[in-house]
């Protein structure tokens, strides 16, 4: 296994503040809700799942679990990774099941005020607002707040 | 001890557990509604029982605690500390009870006459002043061995079982399952790294994890009886309904499985029972018109083979009417006259497990309801089972079902297509296949000599690849295409293998670029995002950590189109069911055929009398004294060679062929193995070199037949010593056999086993034996024998004379319910299918007293591990 980082336990506290875990897709600043994410891992040895929906990269096998990994450039409909350029994971748990979160990068983890979390504007494509919570005006850029269930809700139909 | 009665024992001490507290606590609170409920409930509940399964004495203390309770539940009375003290002076004396019952199984003795009219006043409502009296009186009134076993409560049954919630267990499981998965890793690990310090403590922890995994699975395992204890009721009713007579027969109860198997088993167990009831069995009148019994008969059997579980259904009914089917598969358009005209009678039932077939021409309220046969056989095969179906019209239905043990760790074979890995389960391989696929594919006939040389060859039919493989086309799926994989070009190679998986009740051919190993593998699920692909039945981590995907044959067979069941024109003959073993001398039987010794002549062996092929490499052979031995799941297996054993070691991977019986098994080192070919075993030849039966020809080549009780003696002299010595006088057997082969091969396995062996050619010849005053404990004998069959013989036997009483052990290829009955009319007192081994040995220990059965215990098997790891 290769290094792991481990994530400062910084919660939404009582002060109406969410920590999110910062990534990077394609150039796009995205956020995960920190408590989704259990491990964050760096690039990872994927075994294929043949027949697989086209956004599942994979198996992984993290301390002896099997965990899906799903790649989000193409969940998202995003331009394949340049070749060599390796990914980084955020493993996250649903129903029992564990998911890999492939991304560009993972950056850090900072806390936001949740009344400033904005709705979606209608202008966003569709893809992005289907699985999108609401959008972040940091210092110079946008962040876009992922929803983690809806990002897995994977329908074989959608693969075909 | 009865098992409703050591439930009882378990639930009651879970009870008074629980009423002491509860006492307890009420003395604190007197007014504590739901406590004085509890503890009434509890009270009565005992009280229920204890009158049902009639324990008078007990019933009688339970009774009178009970009406103080309900006296102080209708607020009668107050529980005063008096109060509470006379009833927990009567939990006392349940307890003690309940001690005795748990040492003896009997209620003992005593007086409580004192201790009930003591409660009885305080519910009468009069004073509660003889409690000093009442309380003490316990004690004097007991006998004295009571107060032995009341002092040491833990010894009873209380001690031994206690209740486990089943997510505990599952649990468990879990982490034994990662335990496993890590040990094969480090062993790998190890294995790479050669011998070092850590190899020595790595084997113990292997050996322990081993240990610990059967005992985990071991907590898991149920007896199938649990599965079925509702169907005599179910039956009882479907007969009372219908109008029909059935009786309902059950063997093997105490099989054990998987509860998870157990589980899923169940409702498909219990709608072919139904089946067979509402269908299979006809009403008494024409049974009578059919010259059979009023009664119906629906058996139910359930065993262990290999690493399976055999459940065999079956009715003496109408059977199956292929007639009907066939209009029926007409009517609902599933194949053409023609295709059905090319299809074999096997092949048409097979028609009844498709999705929305019923033959029954109204649906009753019993089956039929939409849920039919194609459910069950998909919920069978969703755990990695298969059903298969043998009828006979107006005879009867049998199906049997084969499903693994266990679904948590199973054994499967690691192959590659493209550049990925798949596990296949073992259970579903039927045998590997070499072929010269890339020339034959590219359907270059310059090239195809190279390939006819040594390899089988794969054939184009239009663009489909087949298989002629003895003689049947079998139909193949390439992996790499079904899966859609790229070439995996950095590995050339022409060759591939053919791995022939059973799929229903016929076989496919999966083609695949490589065949790795076998490997223990535990069994995870896949992602809910991922079960809409049915090829694969779950995924695993290997020992290396890689991930890999396992398949499911029948779900790649449906994914390929092909139907395993009927819809497969010619090339799937049915493979014999229920009859697991038809073979007879005068027919054909699936013959092993390998190299060994050095030899260049082939050697024979009958398949079912080999338990499984084993592939082992050099390093996993140790040497033990002067023979040789290998670990296999935790156990040493010893291993023989027919030739010198030295110039066995010097291959990289040895074939074996293990040969298994009760719970040991030995290996016997082989030169190659060559094939497995179906024809007459006619011994022409009378061989003089031990081991070895005599010539027969087979597949036009002369072979010699081995014998397997030779080389289950080579095994280890020590286990048939060893029961010889702790039995004092051989029991001695008459073999009744007309075939030479079986003769011969029954002769010397009974001589392994212990028993001192008569043998006798023809029924005739027995009954000379018999006059001339031949002393024997039991007889085993044949039914199919030329001038007397073994069903007059045994009458003969019955009708008086110095055997007249012996227990007789009929040997048949039909081994179904109607025989069994017709054989047990004629005297037999068991039947057992022919080479059988394990069944026919069990029968003899059962037949012949308790004494002859601690024979066959492990304890021999027991004592020789010991031996060799020393």
């Amino acid at each position: 296994m290769s290094e792991t980082v481990t994530i400062p336990p910084v919660t939404a506290n009582l002060t109406g503040e969410r920590a999110y875990v910062i990534l990077t897709l394609a150039d796009q600043l995205c956020g995960v809700p920190v408590l989704a994410v259990r491990d964050v891992l760096a690039d990872q040895r994927i075994a294929r799942i043949p027949l697989a929906p086209p956004e599942v990269a994979g198996n992984l096998n993290l301390r002896g679990r099997i965990v899906t990994a799903i790649d989000l450039r193409k969940r998202l409909h995003l331009p394949p990774r340049e070749a060599g350029q390796a990914a980084m994971s955020l493993v996250t748990e649903q129903g029992n099941e564990l998911y890999a979160l492939q991304v560009d990068q993972v950056s850090e983890v900072v806390t936001l005020p949740a009344a400033d979390l904005e709705p979606n504007p209608p202008t966003l494509p569709a893809i992005w607002a289907e699985h999108a919570e609401g959008i972040y005006r940091m210092e110079n850029r946008l962040m876009v707040v992922l929803d983690v269930g809806r990002l897995l809700a994977i329908t074989p139909a959608q693969a075909s | 001890m009865d098992d409703l009665l050591v439930e009882f024992l378990t639930e009651t001490n879970e009870s008074l557990a629980e009423l002491d507290l509860a006492l307890v606590r009420l003395e604190r609170t007197p007014d504590d509604a739901p406590t004085l409920s509890l503890i009434f409930r509890l009270v009565h509940t005992i009280k229920g029982t204890c009158g049902f399964l009639g324990l008078p004495r007990l019933e009688g203390v339970a009774h009178a605690g009970e009406s103080v309770l309900g006296r102080m539940r209708d607020g009668d009375l107050v529980a005063s500390p008096a109060v509470v003290s006379q009833v927990l002076a009567g939990v006392d004396r349940i307890k003690l009870i309940i001690n005795g019952l748990g040492a003896t199984g009997q209620e003992p003795a005593g007086d409580d006459t004192a201790l009930i009219a003591a409660l009885d006043e305080i519910a009468a409502g009069r004073a509660a002043a003889p409690v000093a009296v009442a309380v003490a009186a316990p004690a004097s009134v007991v006998d004295a061995p009571l107060v032995e076993t009341a002092a040491a409560p833990e010894a009873g049954l209380a001690g031994q079982t206690i209740r486990v919630s089943v997510d505990v267990l599952e649990e468990l499981m879990t982490l034994v399952g990662e335990l496993v998965l890590t040990r094969n890793q480090l062993l790998q690990i190890s294995r790479a790294t050669g011998t070092n310090d850590f190899t020595t403590p790595l084997q113990r922890l292997s050996h322990i994890t081993t240990d610990l995994q059967e005992g985990v699975m071991k907590t898991r395992m149920q007896p199938i009886g649990n599965a079925w204890n509702k169907l005599p009721r179910l039956v009882r009713d479907l007969a009372h309904e219908t109008g029909k007579k059935i009786d309902i027969d059950m063997r093997g109860q105490d099989t054990e499985l998987d509860r998870q198997v157990l589980e899923l088993m169940r409702d498909p167990l219990t709608h072919m029972v139904r089946n067979s009831a509402d269908h299979g069995l006809e009403t008494p009148a024409e049974r009578r018109a059919a010259g059979k019994t009023e009664t119906g008969r629906i058996m139910l059997n359930a065993y262990h083979e290999g690493g399976h579980i055999l459940i065999e259904i079956s009715d003496d009914g109408r059977g199956l009417n292929a007639g009907k089917i066939r209009a029926k598969v007409l009517a609902n358009k599933l194949a053409t006259e023609a295709e059905l005209a090319a299809m074999s009678e096997a092949q048409i039932h097979g028609f009844i497990f498709r999705a929305g077939f019923s033959t029954a021409a109204a649906v009753t309220a019993i089956s039929g309801r939409g849920v039919g046969m194609d459910v069950v056989r998909s919920n069978i095969e969703r755990i990695g089972g298969t059903v298969e179906l043998a009828s006979v019209d107006g005879k009867g239905t049998c199906f049997t079902i084969k499903i693994p043990l266990t679904l948590a760790i199973v054994s499967a074979l690691i192959v590659r297509a493209g550049s990925e890995r798949f596990a296949i389960p073992q259970i579903s391989v039927m045998e590997l296949v070499r072929v010269g696929r890339q020339a034959s594919l590219a359907g270059d006939t310059t090239s195809a000599e190279a390939s006819a040389a040594t390899l089988m060859a794969v054939e184009l039919i239009g663009t489909t690849p087949v298989l002629r493989l003895r003689n049947r086309l079998l139909p193949l799926i390439s992996l790499s295409t079904l899966l859609r994989l790229e070439k995996d070009t950095s590995r050339p190679g022409s060759d591939g293998t053919v791995v022939v998986t059973a799929i229903g009740s016929g076989m496919l051919g999966i083609l695949v670029d490589d065949v790795y190993d076998t490997e223990e593998i535990v069994v995870k699920p896949v992602a809910p995002i991922l079960r809409h692909v049915t090829m694969f039945s779950g995924n695993t981590i290997l020992g290396d950590g890689s991930v890999i995907m396992i398949l499911d044959p029948n779900g790649v067979a449906r994914a390929a189109g092909v139907s395993a069941h009927g819809g497969n024109g010619r090339g799937d003959a049915p493979r014999e069911v229920c009859l697991a073993a038809t073979q007879h001398s005068g027919e054909q039987v699936a013959l092993l055929v390998f190299r060994a010794g050095g030899d260049s002549t082939p050697r024979a062996v009958p398949l079912s009398l080999v338990a499984r092929l084993e592939d082992v490499s050099r390093e996993k052979i140790e040497p033990v004294g002067a023979g040789f031995v290998t670990q296999y799941r935790g156990k040493l297996m010893p291993l023989v060679s027919m030739g010198d054993a030295q110039t066995c070691l010097t291959r990289e991977r040895q074939p074996v062929l293990v040969f298994a019986e009760g719970g040991r098994s030995m290996g016997l080192m082989v030169d190659e193995i060559v094939d497995v070919v179906h024809d007459h075993l006619r011994i022409e030849l009378g061989s003089d070199r031990p081991g070895l039966l005599g010539t027969a020809v087979i597949a036009g080549q002369a072979a010699d037949v081995l014998d397997t009780g030779y080389w289950l003696t080579q095994g280890s002299h020590d286990w048939f010593a060893g029961n010889a010595a702790s039995n004092t006088r051989q029991k001695r057997l008459l073999v009744v056999e007309d075939s030479d082969f079986f003769r011969q091969l029954l002769v010397p396995t009974l001589t392994a086993a212990g028993y001192e062996v008569s043998a006798a050619a023809s029924a005739a010849e027995a009954l000379r034996l018999r006059d001339s005053g031949l002393v024997v404990d039991a007889i085993v004998s044949d039914i199919e024998m030329p001038e007397m069959s073994g069903l007059e013989f045994a009458r003969a036997v019955r009708a008086g004379g110095i055997w007249a009483h012996l227990p007789m052990i009929a040997l048949t290829g039909r081994a179904s319910a109607e025989d069994a009955e017709i054989g047990r009319d004629a005297g037999f007192s068991d039947y057992v299918p022919k080479f059988d081994r394990a069944a026919l040995l069990s029968s003899l220990a059962q037949s012949l007293s308790d004494a002859a059965a601690g024979m066959f215990g492990d304890a021999g098997t027991g004592a020789l591990a010991r031996e060799m790891t020393v």
